[in-house]
C-alpha cells in the first residue's frame, strides 16, 4: 500500500509542475515613458519599403510615418473634412493651356532619413520605380499596391532640381489626389541596401516623422522621432512608437485590457462596453468609408427599376444596425456624409419607411403574393467590412419584412474581391444582384467615378454594375475637368445628388473607425481620414 | 536497422512531391493566384503585366517544375507578398512553433500519462470516471475557444499573463527567463489539451491491458513491489504511448494555426494562416513542405524509438 501510494504522490508532484509554473506570480512589465504600442488590425508589419501593403491601414502606419508624399492630406482637424496640402511639394498648378501638365515646386533643404536630399531626381526615381519596368528600381509588388490608385499617370520630366513636371493621359483634376498615395523613398538608401527593396525595408529612409529602429516580421516594428522633420509642427512628442499585428479583434481586445499595447485598432463591437467599463476610452470621427450594397444593373436585374431601389432604401432600420455596432456608427444618408462638401442637396431622404417602401414596390408591381427576389454576394469578414454576417442578417429581415426576399451567397474575403472584379455580367457571380464591399470615399475618383463612368465596365475597371447614364458621364466628366476646388466640390455634389436621387446603392451606414485607448494616451487628433497623424500623441506618466 | 532507415528516407522523396502538387493545385484551384497579389480594382492591364511579372502566365506544370528545380536547391523563392525569401522567413518561424509544439507535448505528455495512469490502475472507480472525463472534454474542447477562455482568466481578469506575443521584444529577443516564459505559458497550455486527451484515453488503455495480463499476476505471484511491478507496465506501455506522443507532436507542429494566432505566436502556424489568406504562393508551399516533412521525420523518429525501446520490434 506505501508503495502504491508513493507511485501516486510522485505522479502528482510531476503533474502539478504545470500548474505550479502557471501560479506564479507575474513580474509587472516596466513601460518606457512616452512609447506608445499599438495593436494593428494587420496579419503583418505592413511593407515598410515606400508603397505599403495592407491597405490604408499600411498607409496609416507605417506608411506616412516614415514617409512623406508630394501632397499630404491635412490631419490635423476632427472637425473639418480634410483637405490637400502642401508635402513635399510646396505648390502645384496646372497648365492652363495644356490642362494635361502639372508643375510641382519641390520643397527645398528637405532630407531623408539617411541623409540625403531630397529632389528632382528623387521624384523621378520613384515614379520609375511604379512605372517604368526597365528602371532597375522597378518593382511589380508595388506597382501592384499603388498604380491603381493613379489612373491619370502618364509621365514625369525634371525641369530643375526642384521643379518636376507630371503629365496626365487626359485632363485629370483628380490628379492632387491621387498623388497623394506615392510615398517617396531616398534613392541613395536603396543603393545602399544593395538595390534590394526587401532589404531597403528593413532599413528604410523616408522624410517622415518617423524613423524605423527595429523591424521583425509578424511580430512588431518600432520608431523613433525624426527630430529634423522638415514640417516642425509633425516632429513627434513621444519617445518611440512600437506597431503589433493582432488580426484577431479577440486578441486584440485582451491585449488592451491586459495593458500589453496602449491603443487598438477597431475594437470588436461586443466589446465596447468592457473596454470603457475597463477604463478605457474609445475614440471615433466619421470618416470617408461608407458600408453599401453595389447593386448590379444587369438586363433582369430587379434593381434595374428605381422603385425596387428606393424601396430597399427606405425598409433599412440603420440605428438598429448601428445599435449592433456598439454604437459606433453614422446613418448613411448617401454615399458621402452630409457634412461633406461632395454632399450637394439630393431629395430622396434614407429614412426608414416601411410603409413607403410597400407602397413603392406594390407600384412596381411587387406584392406579398410576388415578392422581389434578390440574390447578393457577401462575406463572413474582411477589411472594412465591420460585421458583413450580422449586419446582412439584420438588413434581410427589414427587406422581408416590405416584400424583398434576400438570399445570400456568403463567399471568402478575397474571392469575394474576385467575383466583384469579374463583375455582374460574368458567370462566376453566378446570377447574383450585387455585392456588399463597404468603399472608401476618400478621394473623387474612389467615390464615384470608378463604380459610375461607363467606360470602367468590369474587367475594364470595378463597375461592377454595369451602371450606363450618359447624363451622369456628363456630370462625371464635368467633375474631373474642374480645376478649381470649389468648381471641383460643386461638380463632384452634383454626381452626388443624382446618385442618392436615382438611389444607385443601397446605403447603411458610414463607419466612424472606433480605436480604443489607454486614458494615458493624450494629444490625439481623429481627423476625418482614413490616415491619422501620431505626431501630437503624447503618453501620461 | 540501417538499410530500414534509408529506405523510410526513400518514401520521403514521393511523399513530398505529392504533398507539393497536391498543394499546387489545391491553390490554384482556389483562384487566380495574381488576384491576392493585385489591388482589387486593379486594371486589365496592370492585372496582365503583374501577372508577366510574376511568372503567372506560363502553363501551369510549368510554373511547378521550375519551382521545384529550384527548391531542391534549397531556394523556396521568395514571397509575392513581401518579397522577403521563403526559407529565410521559414527558419525565423520554425524553432518558435518547435519551442510551443514541444512544450505543449511535454505538459500533455506528463498530465496525460498521469492522468491516463491513474484511470488505468483504478478502472470503473471514481477516478477512472474523472480523468476519463478530462480526457474526453480535452479531445473535444476547440482549442480556439479554450485559448480565449484561458486568456479571458489569465490576461484580462487576473493579469498574470500576458495575453498575446513572444515578449516585449519579439522572438529575436527570447531568453528563459520569467518575463519570456510567461508568454509561453498560456498557448503552450491551451495546445496541449488535445494531446493530454489522447495521451490519457491511450494510457489509460494500454495500463488496463497489461495490468489484465498474466505477466502482471506472475511478478505479483514472485512478490515483487507494487512499485517494481509498475515499472514493468510503464516498460511495456511506453511503444505505444511513444508512438501516440510522436504522431502529437507532429499533428501539434503543423496544426497549430489557431493557437498561433490566437495567441500572435510568431510560428509556422501563423505563417501559414498569412500566406493561406493573402495567396502567398511560394510561402504556402514552403510551409507546407516543411511541416510534411516534420511529419514523416518524427514518425520515423518514433518507430526508431520504439524499436529501441522493445526489441520485440526489431525482430518482428
Amino acid at each position: 500500500m506505501s508503495s502504491r501510494i508513493r507511485w501516486l504522490g510522485q505522479s502528482i508532484a510531476s503533474g502539478l509542475f504545470a500548474a505550479l509554473v502557471t501560479a506564479a506570480p507575474a513580474i509587472p512589465q516596466a513601460q518606457a515613458q512616452g512609447n506608445l504600442r499599438i495593436g494593428m488590425t494587420a496579419n503583418d508589419v505592413p511593407m515598410t519599403w515606400g508603397q505599403p501593403d495592407n491597405g490604408f491601414e499600411g498607409y496609416r502606419t507605417p506608411g506616412l510615418m516614415l514617409y512623406d508624399a508630394l501632397i499630404n492630406f491635412d490631419l490635423t482637424s476632427a472637425e473639418k473634412p480634410s483637405g490637400l496640402i502642401p508635402g513635399l511639394a510646396e505648390s502645384w498648378e496646372v497648365s492652363k493651356t495644356e490642362p494635361t501638365k502639372w508643375t510641382f515646386k519641390l520643397r527645398k533643404g528637405v532630407t531623408f532619413h539617411d541623409g540625403s536630399d531630397f529632389n528632382a531626381d528623387a521624384v523621378l526615381f520613384n515614379m520609375e520605380r511604379l512605372f517604368n519596368d526597365k528602371s532597375p528600381q522597378y518593382s511589380a509588388r508595388m506597382v501592384s499596391l499603388t498604380n491603381f490608385r493613379l489612373p491619370a499617370y502618364k509621365s514625369v520630366k525634371k525641369i530643375d532640381d526642384y521643379t518636376v513636371e507630371f503629365e496626365t493621359k487626359a485632363a485629370d483634376a483628380f490628379w492632387p489626389f491621387q498623388i497623394c498615395y506615392v510615398l517617396l523613398a531616398s534613392p541613395k538608401q536603396w543603393e545602399a541596401t544593395g538595390k534590394d527593396w526587401a532589404k531597403f525595408a528593413d532599413k528604410p529612409a523616408g522624410t517622415g516623422p518617423w524613423k524605423l529602429t527595429a523591424l521583425k516580421a509578424r511580430e512588431l516594428a518600432e520608431f523613433v522621432p525624426n527630430k529634423e522633420h522638415w514640417d516642425k509642427a509633425r516632429i513627434p512628442k513621444l519617445d518611440k512608437i512600437t506597431l503589433i499585428p493582432m488580426p484577431d479583434p479577440s486578441a486584440r481586445t485582451a491585449a488592451l485590457l491586459s495593458g500589453q499595447v496602449d491603443w487598438i485598432e477597431a475594437p470588436s463591437p461586443d466589446a465596447m462596453k468592457k473596454i470603457k467599463s475597463s477604463g478605457f476610452e474609445i475614440v471615433s470621427n466619421i470618416y470617408p468609408h461608407i458600408w453599401s450594397w453595389h447593386l448590379s444593373r444587369v438586363d433582369g436585374s430587379p434593381w434595374n427599376d428605381i422603385r425596387v431601389r428606393k424601396a430597399a432604401n427606405l425598409a433599412i432600420d440603420r440605428k438598429g444596425i448601428i445599435e449592433l455596432l456598439g454604437g459606433y456608427g453614422v446613418e448613411a444618408s448617401g454615399h458621402v456624409v452630409k457634412a461633406d462638401p461632395w454632399y450637394g442637396a439630393p431629395t430622396f431622404d434614407l429614412k426608414t419607411d416601411i410603409e413607403a417602401a410597400k407602397k413603392l414596390l406594390a407600384d412596381a408591381g411587387y406584392g406579398a403574393s410576388k415578392p422581389v427576389k434578390i440574390k447578393m454576394l457577401i462575406s463572413a469578414s474582411g477589411s472594412g467590412q465591420m460585421l458583413p454576417l450580422q449586419m446582412n442578417e439584420y438588413i434581410q429581415q427589414n427587406l422581408k419584412a416590405v416584400g424583398i426576399e434576400v438570399e445570400y451567397e456568403v463567399v471568402e474575403w478575397q474571392a469575394l474581391l474576385d467575383l466583384w472584379r469579374a463583375g455582374g455580367k460574368s458567370p462566376q457571380i453566378k446570377g447574383a444582384h450585387g455585392v456588399n464591399i463597404s468603399y472608401t470615399t476618400q478621394d473623387p475618383y474612389s467615390s464615384f467615378h470608378r463604380f459610375l463612368r461607363s467606360d470602367l465596365h468590369a474587367p475594364a475597371g470595378v463597375n461592377f454594375g454595369f451602371y450606363n447614364d450618359p447624363e451622369m458621364d456628363k456630370l462625371l466628366a464635368a467633375a474631373q475637368t474642374a480645376f478649381d476646388a470649389k468648381e471641383l466640390n460643386s461638380a463632384l455634389a452634383k454626381v452626388h445628388t443624382k446618385m442618392v436621387d436615382d438611389a444607385l446603392f443601397v446605403w447603411v451606414v458610414h463607419d466612424v473607425a472606433p480605436r480604443a485607448m489607454s486614458k494615458k494616451v493624450k494629444g490625439f487628433v481623429q481627423s476625418r481620414n482614413w490616415f491619422q497623424s501620431l505626431s501630437s500623441v503624447s503618453m501620461d506618466k | 536497422m540501417l538499410s530500414y532507415i534509408l529506405r523510410r528516407l526513400l518514401y520521403t522523396i514521393p511523399i513530398a512531391l505529392g504533398v507539393t502538387i497536391f498543394v499546387f493545385a489545391l491553390i490554384h484551384l482556389s483562384g487566380d493566384p495574381i488576384n491576392a497579389v493585385v489591388a482589387p480594382d486593379a486594371t486589365a492591364e496592370t492585372v496582365e503585366k503583374l501577372r508577366k511579372d510574376y511568372g503567372f502566365d506560363k502553363p501551369l506544370p510549368l510554373q511547378y517544375l521550375l519551382w521545384l528545380s529550384k527548391a531542391v536547391q534549397g531556394d523556396f523563392g521568395q514571397s509575392i507578398v513581401n518579397s522577403r525569401p521563403v526559407l529565410g522567413t521559414l527558419l525565423q518561424a520554425v524553432p518558435n512553433t518547435l519551442m510551443l509544439a514541444t512544450c505543449a507535448t511535454f505538459i500533455g505528455f506528463a498530465l496525460g500519462a498521469f492522468l491516463g495512469g491513474l484511470a488505468g490502475y483504478y478502472q470503473g472507480s471514481i477516478v477512472d470516471k474523472l480523468a476519463t472525463g478530462f480526457g474526453i472534454a480535452g479531445v473535444s474542447v476547440p482549442h480556439y475557444w479554450l485559448g480565449m477562455v484561458l486568456v479571458i482568466i489569465f490576461a484580462v481578469e487576473l493579469q498574470m499573463l500576458p495575453a498575446t506575443g513572444m515578449g516585449p521584444g519579439g522572438s529575436s529577443s527570447w531568453r528563459w527567463d520569467w518575463l519570456h516564459i510567461k508568454h509561453l505559458i498560456l498557448p503552450a497550455v491551451t495546445l496541449s489539451v488535445i494531446p493530454c486527451g489522447i495521451i490519457t484515453r491511450t494510457v489509460r488503455a494500454t495500463v488496463a491491458e497489461i495490468l489484465s495480463q498474466e505477466f502482471v499476476q506472475a511478478l505479483r505471484a514472485k512478490g515483487l513491489m507494487h512499485g517494481q511491478v509498475m515499472r514493468h507496465v510503464i516498460r511495456n506501455s511506453a511503444p505505444t504511448v511513444l508512438a501516440v506522443m510522436g504522431l502529437q507532436l507532429g499533428y501539434l507542429l503543423g496544426g497549430s494555426i489557431l493557437v498561433e494566432t490566437v495567441f500572435n505566436w510568431p510560428g509556422t502556424g501563423y505563417l501559414l494562416n498569412d500566406a493561406i489568406f493573402r495567396r502567398d504562393i511560394p510561402m504556402l508551399q514552403g510551409t507546407i513542405l516543411l511541416l510534411a516533412m516534420f511529419f514523416v521525420v518524427l514518425n520515423l523518429l518514433v518507430d526508431i524509438l520504439q524499436t529501441w525501446i522493445d526489441p520485440r520490434m526489431r525482430r518482428s
